[in-house]
């Protein structure tokens, strides 16, 4: 008696393969959900980050109200590693052998990501579009179960010598930089990208996080005769920095990374008057921008943040950054379809090909393949004109 | 010992072996960091529970038996049971050096100096003439240690039985430490250290040693924390830590050995509670638990754990007086 329906069953599954065939789930996945899992600083030194957890949490929120992601539904489960990375590693196994998440994504911060490199890919679970810029996770040949998001470190400082070696041939660069993996990331792009011209960099100087200040290296770099400066340093130290080169009238065309491009937190400091020329580069919307005041794309920006993250800070560029790497995951779990398995994820993640969320920069687009875990490499330069930076020249990288 | 004390530890011990074979293998890590945490609050007890001398930078000895295991892993391929003792040594001899001046001081300035330590030791992990050992900031990554023997177990429920055996043994030697004539001098110096010095105890020594043994036990749980997390970096160890140590041994009990062990599985369960409840304000709902725990159970859960059972064996006497 029993064995009928068990037959009819085998019957369907065997004359219909291919609708079988079609859903394939790894664990944290299934036909009603996607379980995604995430470790960020909301406690501890670096919580200024963590909003970057809820912006995700709230976009994934949005898309669940619109119907989910080929049908289902994403379970945002970010745990507090408070930066620590004992803590991280808890988190991390939590979330991979307790709540049985399909992958991670987004857990942030360089030491934090280090400790559990090892594991996820032992445990062959995805640890997707991490939010930090070492160059180290673009390597898919020891870390395949690792990729990066942001440009990383190495791509921003060959962008920056390909700009002097295209305007200033004879430049004499002078470099500061932090004087750990982060630091010495920027200089290796900045050397590869000058190739045979590194001659060009006259004096190279490094100092300490725990140095109060950098003002007798930026006096060492005036006086090596530098004209152009390369400055690889932190928020504090690079308001230090610029705000000391123009007070001892050192005038070099001036390069700033990335992760010190902040108006608020750097510029301001500094003396706005006295970052006039600053050159750096974008890869994403400026919420502050007035040229994209009426843009469409950060305007559902701003419709998404008073609808589902009402009390994220709209000026904070870690919300547009949330937004945007969100984005990038729902098209690698739109393009995974019902073959939601950890290795079809990854396998996805590296097979975007001209893809782009509308709050990059236009132009920037990602392009990963099996051997590039690298998503964003192009951005655009931007020079700061004593109010707010303003982009110019085409988009660099690749 | 007497009978009844014997009974519930040995149940305790039973249950402790018996959990890696019943829990998940992500448990039993969280068990294992338990247990590493309840050597590292026994030895900061020594310190500030039984010797009354309060340090606010404990996670600083923590961090050097951590580097110690790593360096030594890492750098010169030592196995992971031989840096132990490295580590508890070289943290002895720091923990006695550091001891030798802060006898001179007391009370608040003891914490202070204590203060300053742990939160100079990440900056110093930083420092790039020693970057060539710690790995500056990237820190150290070191192999997890397989079962060895081909024992029928993973590597997770290993490094928990290893990690149960080497707490087993410090638990021991603290009990024996304490509870003949040197912990006697011990709390002597903490209730009254003029009336102690008096009697003929060596002051100096006996608080320099404490420290130095207490820094000991932090740094073998350092050690052991680093060989289970298999990472190091100065972001670990930094000032929060010493902290938690401390909120630990008084929410544990002061000056009672199992204190320790209830202390360790609070900073390691609350947190993840509190974590659960508000991802708005983790730390403002760990200060709740903290107030009440703190208001509820003013001698530690130690304490509590102590007066219900007396309070139960005097209802026990009760009922047998003929009526």
């Amino acid at each position: 008696m029993k064995l009928v329906p068990i037959a009819a069953l085998l019957a369907v599954a065997l004359a219909s393969p291919a609708a079988f065939a079609q859903k394939k789930y790894d664990p944290g996945a299934n036909d009603k959900e996607i379980r995604i899992g995430n470790t960020n600083p909301y406690s501890g030194p670096a919580s200024a980050y963590g909003t970057i957890g809820k912006a995700i949490g709230a976009y994934f929120k949005m898309v669940n109200e619109q119907g989910g992601i080929n049908g289902r539904q994403v379970v945002w489960m970010s745990y507090d590693d408070g930066y620590s990375p004992p803590k991280t590693v808890e988190m991390a196994r939590k979330l991979v052998e307790q709540d049985q998440v399909l992958m991670l994504f987004q857990t942030l911060g360089t030491p934090s990501n280090t400790a559990i490199h090892k594991y996820m890919n032992m445990k062959k679970v995805p640890q997707s579009f991490v939010a930090t810029g070492a160059t180290k996770w673009n390597d898919p040949r020891n870390f395949p179960w690792t990729i990066g998001w942001q440009p990383n470190y190495q791509t921003e400082g060959r962008i920056y010598a390909q700009h002097i070696l295209q305007n200033n041939p004879k430049a004499k660069i002078g470099i500061l930089y932090q004087n750990d993996d982060y630091g010495k990331d920027y200089l290796k792009g900045m050397k590869d990208g000058l190739g045979d011209k590194a001659g060009m960099i006259v004096k190279e100087v490094s100092y300490e996080v725990s140095d109060p200040t950098v003002d007798s290296q930026i006096v060492q770099l005036q006086a090596s005769g530098a004209d152009t400066f390369f400055n690889i340093t932190t928020p504090k130290f690079a308001a230090q920095a610029i705000r000391k080169a123009y007070d001892i009238g050192w005038k070099p065309t001036h390069y700033v990374n990335n992760v010190s491009a902040s108006i608020g937190s750097v510029l301001k400091p500094a003396g706005l008057e006295k970052s006039v020329g600053l050159i750096s580069t974008q890869y994403l919307k400026d919420p502050l921008d007035e040229q994209w005041k009426d843009d469409p794309s950060v305007k559902a920006w701003r419709d998404f943040m008073g609808k589902y993250y009402p009390d994220g800070n709209l000026a904070d560029a870690s919300n547009m950054y949330g937004y945007t790497v969100a984005q990038t995951l729902h098209q690698v779990l739109k393009q995974a379809g019902n073959n939601l398995t950890r290795d079809n994820v990854m396998k996805q993640a590296a097979a975007l090909k001209g893809y782009r969320a509308e709050t990059m920069l236009p132009g920037i687009r990602i392009n990963t393949d099996t051997g590039d875990y690298a998503p964003i490499e192009s951005v655009q330069l931007i020079r700061f004109d004593g109010q707010q930076w303003k982009r110019f020249g085409q988009i660099l990288g690749k | 010992m007497t009978r009844r004390q014997l009974i519930p530890i040995a149940a305790l011990l039973l249950a402790a072996c018996a959990l890696p074979l019943v829990v998940s293998d992500y448990r039993v890590f969280q068990f294992n960091l338990v247990l590493v945490y309840a050597i590292a609050l026994l030895g900061l007890n020594l310190l500030t529970g039984y010797n009354g001398q309060i340090s606010l930078g404990h996670g600083a000895f923590y961090a050097i038996g951590a580097y110690c295991a790593a360096i030594l892993m890492d750098k010169y391929g030592v196995p992971y049971w031989a840096t132990l003792p490295v580590a508890g040594a070289v943290c002895l001899l720091a923990g006695f050096l550091f001891g030798l001046p802060a006898l001179r001081l007391e009370g608040l300035y003891l914490a202070l100096a204590t203060f300053a330590l742990g939160v100079s030791l990440p900056a110093l992990l930083k420092y790039h003439h020693l970057e060539r050992w710690t790995g500056g900031v990237q820190g150290i990554v070191i192999a997890k240690p397989d079962p060895p023997f081909g024992l029928p177990i993973n590597a997770d429920q290993w490094l928990y039985y290893f990690t149960l055996a080497v707490a087993i043994v410090m638990f021991l030697l603290a009990w024996n430490l304490l509870r003949g004539r040197v912990g006697r001098a011990l709390v002597a110096i903490r209730d009254n250290h003029i009336a102690t010095e008096a009697m003929g105890v060596n002051i100096a020594i006996y608080k320099s040693l404490a420290f130095g043994v207490s820094a000991m036990y932090t740094g073998v749980a350092g050690a052991l924390g680093a060989i289970a997390i298999q990472y190091v970096a100065p972001d670990s160890f930094n000032i929060f830590l010493s902290l938690v140590f401390l909120i630990g041994i008084v929410i544990g009990g002061l000056a009672s050995i199992s204190g320790a062990i209830y202390g360790a599985l609070f900073i390691q369960f609350v947190p993840n509670v509190a974590d659960e409840i508000s991802k708005a304000a983790p730390w403002a709902i760990f200060g709740i638990f903290l107030i009440g725990f703190v208001y509820l159970m003013p001698m530690g859960i130690a304490g509590a754990v102590r007066m219900a059972v007396a309070w139960l064996q005097r209802k026990a006497q009760n009922s047998r007086r003929p009526t």
